[in-house]
């Protein structure tokens, strides 16, 4: 399969893929890991006049912890690097869980964390980590940088809050409070196919208090869903058998699961409230201690 | 370089300027004009003839294309021809020297883990750039490392037999 005609640029600095994606007045595209905009373009589902290569742009490929806690992901960290980050295992758990299951080994060594959230995939590991985890996006474009939400960068299905002319060039995860833990679980029938039901959940703990809690899903819905609302069942308490469950079922509801070849309605729902209660338990006094 | 495009079978658009790029296969300087939709994959088969890496799915999926770029895995039907300029690229060509095979390759041999054949030379890719992390690896990890790769003909107990096969034939030359 061949993609459509486009024309190819390779910057070697943010400020001219600015220059590029404006001239481009909305038909140029980032093309950073490419494993999702390259079988796009074969498909000639995407048909961009212009393609701007960010991979020879240098220092894009920081994971960075700053002094504050908050965690930066530059716009060419590859999935491999989270996968194998040492800091990442110690410091931030929901992230350490997703990263191998990402799409499959090979993917992982040339996709990027930053161009699968600008992807906006539904069924997308990345964006539903991002949303449990409160992150959000700086962008950059001719009239500077601006952070975006994740909650408001997705727009709908492949569809995302950046303006034409504006590049995302790095992922904020905001520091917890206390300790950072949580965990990500995917169902999927094989290696690289799409999640029948996948599950984000990211706590903040302090001792065996939750101080806060995120959860998102992927696979079940029309886009990532935001299950954040169920954190209430947990702030400020332990995680007991009960309040494990209340959160387990109040993220379930959450789920918009349609039957398909992937599993009836019911199942994916009942694996998502399984998938919650794994990770809550997991991340409990007795497990931990 | 006409060649490049027969399959497409048009000449390159006028607005849309072919570039030069040069990549260095197995340790030698190629170069080629391409138009930028190229890709990677069909650069090494129809450019430069090397036609040991395989385009299988087309959609990122099989790993039949597999190749080490910079010493990294990639699905070579995944990468444009162009961003290859100036980097290293490894193919199944260049596993084997004048006289010998790679361990890999033995392996495979020995413990018959090739059936058809069409996957061998992805997984044989993905294979070395797992063993030039872990000399040591765990039948899990060899699973997981080519869990990217499909075998159609499911040969896959054999091919992981290879895989520790090689492994342990690497480890003993180390010492």
């Amino acid at each position: 399969m061949y993609p459509s005609r486009f024309k190819y640029e390779s910057p070697k600095t943010i400020a001219e893929a600015i220059k590029l994606l404006d001239a481009g007045k909305g038909e140029a595209k980032i093309l950073a890991g490419g494993q999702s905009l390259v079988p796009m373009l074969k498909l000639r589902f995407a048909f961009p006049d212009q393609l701007v290569d960010i991979n020879n742009i240098p220092g894009l490929d920081y994971i960075r912890f700053d002094a504050d806690g908050s965690l930066h992901i530059g716009a060419l960290v590859r999935h491999e690097h989270l996968e194998k980050s040492v800091e990442i295992s110690k410091r931030q758990p929901t992230i350490a869980a997703a990263a191998p299951l990402v799409a499959d080994p090979i993917v992982r060594a040339r996709g990027t964390f930053v161009g699968s959230v600008c992807h906006a995939d539904p069924q997308g590991d990345w964006a539903a980590t991002m949303i449990a985890l409160h992150g959000y996006v700086v962008v950059q474009g001719p009239k500077g940088k601006r952070n975006i939400e994740m909650k408001d960068f997705v727009l709908g299905p492949y569809a995302t809050a950046l303006n034409y002319n504006e590049i995302a060039i790095e992922a904020v995860i905001p520091a917890p409070k206390g300790v950072a833990r949580g965990g990500y679980l995917k169902l999927e029938r094989r290696v690289g196919d799409f999640a029948t039901a996948s599950v984000a959940v990211a706590l903040d703990m302090n001792g065996d208090t939750v101080l806060g809690a995120g959860f998102a899903l992927a696979g079940v819905g029309g886009k990532t869903i935001d299950a954040n609302d169920a954190a209430s069942a947990l702030i400020g308490q332990k995680l007991t058998e009960a309040t494990i469950a209340k959160a387990a079922a109040l993220v379930a509801a959450k789920a918009e699961p349609r039957t398909d070849h992937r599993g009836s309605a019911e199942y994916k729902r009942h694996i998502i409230e399984t998938f919650v209660k794994r990770i809550l338990l997991a991340n409990s006094a007795q497990k931990v201690a | 370089m006409s060649s490049l495009y027969e399959e497409i079978n048009i000449a390159p658009a006028s607005d849309v300027p072919v570039r030069q790029v040069t990549v260095y296969v197995n340790g030698e300087a190629r170069t080629a004009n391409v138009e930028p939709r190229l890709l990677l994959a069909h650069l090494l088969r129809q450019a430069f003839k090397l036609t040991g890496t395989h385009t299988g799915c087309d959609t990122t999926n099989c790993g039949a294309c597999t190749v080490l770029f910079d010493g990294r895995p990639i699905k070579s039907c995944t990468m444009l021809a162009v961003q290859a300029d100036g980097h290293k690229v490894e193919t199944v060509e260049g596993l084997a020297s004048a006289s010998e095979l790679h361990p890999l390759q033995e392996g495979f041999k020995q413990e018959h883990a090739l059936q058809c054949g069409f996957c061998t030379p992805g997984m044989m890719m993905a294979a070395k750039a797992l063993l030039e992390e872990n000399l040591n690896p765990t039948e899990d990890e060899i699973r997981w490392a080519l869990s990217g790769n499909l075998c159609r003909c499911t040969g896959y107990q054999n091919i992981v037999k290879a895989v520790l096969w090689a492994a342990e034939k690497m480890r003993a030359e180390l010492n």
